[in-house]
């Protein structure tokens, strides 16, 4: 039952980067379910920014997009087991 | 005439023959000529299967519209969409100078090197 600080080890938490600023992604085509895929849970619902560490203004296109492919039937709205 | 992109995707009951889907399908793009608009590309998805049935049905026929239209228009445009029984349910999209040169990109193909390199390789 060790209280004092333990060692946290570093090397696990890699920085965090936003794939779209560094890939120099400009649009996110809300037509393409794979690539939304990436950015929704088991269940189909949208990941926060802190797990996939998107920038703020790609985060809201990222949602924007995931919404637009749910209205076209193209990701489900609540599902189990998505991947 | 100030003109903006467009892109139209919308979802036709399955039920139909290829006659009348082909039918509807031209009978949308002929609407948006007659009404000015300029049609860039009309790609056609097919039979494609839904996240979630819509109208008790779980598979749909897709196509998407991209055209170039004065916004005026966009509202006759989704009257008539509305109006048709076989089109199940439809979303216009405006397209912002990052979608239009991406929407030219993927018109070329660039995007589907992707899928044959994966094909390459699995093979």
């Amino acid at each position: 039952m060790t209280l004092v600080n333990e060692p946290i080890n570093r090397g696990e938490i890699r920085k965090k980067y936003c794939r779209f600023k560094k890939h120099g992604i400009k649009y996110i085509d809300y037509k393409d379910p794979n690539f939304l895929l990436k950015f929704v849970n088991e269940q189909g619902k949208i990941l926060p920014r802190r797990l996939t560490g998107n920038s703020a203004k790609f985060q809201r296109k990222v949602a924007q997009a995931i919404k637009k492919a749910r209205h076209l039937a193209l990701l489900p709205f609540v599902t189990d087991g998505l991947k | 005439m100030f003109q903006r992109n467009y892109e139209t995707v919308f979802i036709l009951t399955p039920v139909l023959s290829d006659v009348q889907i082909k039918d509807t399908v031209d009978k949308f793009v002929n609407l948006l000529k007659e009404l000015g608009a300029d049609v860039i590309n009309v790609e056609n998805w097919g039979l494609k299967k839904m996240a979630y049935a819509i109208e008790k049905k779980t598979t749909g026929f897709y196509v998407m519209v991209e055209f170039k239209a004065d916004p005026t228009l966009i509202r006759k445009f989704e009257v008539e969409l509305r109006r048709e029984e076989k089109v199940m349910r439809f979303l216009t999209t405006v397209l912002d100078k990052h979608s239009i040169v991406y929407a030219e990109r993927r018109r070329k193909g660039e995007f589907n090197k992707k899928v044959e390199a994966k094909e390459e390789a699995t093979k």
